[in-house]
């Protein structure tokens, strides 16, 4: 699980609501989440984002709601992975429900700047800024976690288990 | 001997079938109940059917409440609803429940005695963290967890830390439990408590009410826990035998659990205390706000304030007077019970006579969905739970966080005041 994409940066404490407002939640339609994502928080996201990008961003990622349709926009936009200082346990949960990587690195966020070439190596939590030369080390991912994300989320998951059951 | 633990720790263990687990531990374990709403159930069927059965793990045990954007604000939501209506229907969802019987879920599921002490509770709504004022361990997921729990029955949880809060001394004047809760993520900040649970106990306790509590417990995930817990007292017990006939089971904390922090909080100390924009965290004490911040719109209700007890308060310092001229103070009964408690009170009345607009149930106004959005640049003074940029509307608007005195004061006074402008004092009891 190796992703390697231009990086957008945002702050501390993006919320749900700036992520996919509430205003669109009357579809659970990927497609059409993925054409407000962010807007709120930068009008120019959707024009710049580009398939297999990179989003950093400070602590506290994915604040607020539970609203899965906040990671689902991040994925349905072409981001491959999000890398932050800390994030929202609902959304930390979702995202690995889903298969939406995502990693926790404080020096690596703060090592990054928009528009830098990164690369991230889940499995062995490695993060290198291609553009700046740097390397940094984050926590692996949990193998239970890892184990969820290689069946492909959540469901295909349980669909494992409940097989074993039967 | 087994090692010490604390109330959360005892609950994931028991619902996990273990003598013992740890914080950091990654563990499957049984939920007495799975909840959706409108908003997070249609996202959760569309991977339920994924899953490829026919059946739900227990037709008693899951709770759908269509509250978001109902009644429907649009065609939109009407699908959405529909979908989730039908999934009800073909699934004989015991706990479904429709416009007319529904109200803002976590008002409605202790008022239908759907949680005890000592359950464990999901929902695909971050507010589900609500229940811990009654001793459960209730956390918010979201909708893929919703699908497989209602799959399996069972749900992953990392075991969390925990923080312990001791409260003292009895609330003074016209602090609330809004106050109190506001007072503790102001100190700790919006990721104060990330992925741990708090805890609440001491002798403080004593003189919060239920309703209080439910508000305390509501606004853990606004300091990023993954729950709220209090300790079970007579009033919780009370509370419990009165709503509802499922047996429950008390867990205390073991005296010498750990805890990654323990804050002592003297009650009779904290103020009432408003959120500014854009983050809970953002407080200040009443006495501290030197400048008039007027304001455009008032809204009192949600999950957070939208209680008897809340509707009371925001009665007694609307009564006989009127909102100030060109704001608009709309208010939510959480629930159908409390909507008609408040009618037989008289509090409706004093609303409308107030010039306050009465609203059904609905989470509506609270996340800008509908009932209530701002334009661009107006300002809202409101007692739900977050202040987010664009929460309530337009991007550029405002939402203040408050409780529903300073709410309802604040709507006469036309900037964010307290009752005591109005010659009010608060209660000494």
């Amino acid at each position: 699980m190796i992703f390697k994409g231009k990086a957008h940066k945002y702050y501390d404490n993006i919320d749900t609501d700036v992520i996919i407002p509430a205003r669109y939640l009357n579809t659970s339609d990927p497609n059409e989440l993925a054409k407000h994502c962010l807007e709120d928080l930068d009008k120019e996201f959707m024009n710049k984002v580009q398939k297999g990008d990179i989003l950093v961003a400070g602590k506290n990622f994915g604040c607020g709601s539970s609203r899965e349709h906040a990671p689902i926009a991040i994925k349905a936009c072409g981001v491959s992975c999000v890398v932050a200082k800390s994030f929202a346990r609902i959304f930390y949960r979702n995202a690995i429900n889903i298969g939406l990587p995502i990693v926790e690195c404080e020096e690596a966020v703060d090592g990054i700047e928009a528009g830098d070439e990164v690369e991230v190596d889940l499995v062995n939590g490695i993060i290198k800024n291609l553009t700046k030369g740097k390397e940094f080390k984050a926590k692996p991912f949990p193998e239970f976690m890892q184990n969820i994300m290689k069946a492909g989320g959540l469901i295909e998951f349980v669909k494992g288990e409940l097989k074993k059951d039967a | 001997m087994s090692k010490p633990m604390t109330m959360s720790q005892k609950i994931l263990a028991h619902h996990a079938g273990k003598e013992y687990v740890e914080p950091g531990d990654l563990i499957f374990a049984n939920v007495e109940l799975v909840l959706g709403n409108d908003v997070t159930t249609p996202v959760a069927i569309k991977e339920f059917e994924k899953i490829g059965i026919d059946r739900v793990f227990d037709k008693d045990k899951i709770a759908i409440v269509p509250d978001h954007f109902t009644p429907n604000k649009d065609i939109k939501s009407a699908q959405q609803c529909k979908m989730v209506r039908e999934f009800a229907k073909k699934y004989e969802i015991t706990n479904y429940f429709e416009v007319g019987e529904m109200g803002i879920e976590h008002a409605l599921l202790p008022e239908k005695g759907l949680v005890v002490p000592g359950d464990l509770v999901i929902g695909a709504d971050s507010h589900t963290c609500t229940y811990g004022a009654l001793g459960a361990f209730s956390t918010g997921i979201g909708s893929t967890d919703m699908a497989c729990a209602m799959a399996t029955g069972k749900c992953w949880f990392k075991v969390p830390e925990a923080i312990k809060f001791v409260l003292y001394g009895k609330k003074t004047g016209w602090t609330s439990g809004k106050d109190i809760i506001l007072h503790i993520i102001g100190m700790i900040g919006v990721d104060g408590a990330l992925y741990k649970s708090m805890e609440y106990t001491g002798e403080g306790l004593k003189s919060l009410s239920m309703d209080d509590r439910f508000t305390i417990a509501n606004m853990a995930i606004e300091a990023g826990a993954k729950n709220g817990i209090f300790e079970v007292d007579e009033k919780t017990i009370e509370y419990v035998k009165h709503h509802s006939t499922k047996p429950y089971k008390i867990f205390k904390a073991d005296e010498d659990a750990e805890y990654s922090e323990v804050y002592e909080i003297d009650i009779s100390k904290i103020k009432p205390t408003v959120a500014f924009p854009h983050l809970p965290e953002n407080t200040k004490t009443i006495d501290e706000i030197t400048e008039k911040i007027y304001i455009d719109q008032v809204v009192i209700g949600s999950c957070t304030n939208g209680r008897i007890e809340d509707l009371r308060i925001a009665a007694k310092i609307l009564k006989g007077r009127k909102v100030k001229k060109g704001l608009r103070c709309i208010i939510f009964p959480a629930t159908q019970n409390i909507y008609k408690q408040a009618l037989k009170e008289g509090l409706i009345e004093i609303f409308i006579d107030a010039g306050c607009v009465v609203s059904t149930p609905t989470c509506g106004p609270c996340l800008g969905g509908h009932m209530g959005i701002l334009a661009d640049g107006e300002r809202a003074l409101a007692t739900t739970n977050r202040n987010f940029v664009g929460r309530m509307g337009h991007p550029s608007s405002e939402v203040y966080l408050s409780s529903p005195a300073i709410a309802a004061a604040s709507a006469v006074l036309g900037y964010i005041g307290s009752p005591e402008e109005l010659g009010m004092k608060g209660d000494e009891e």
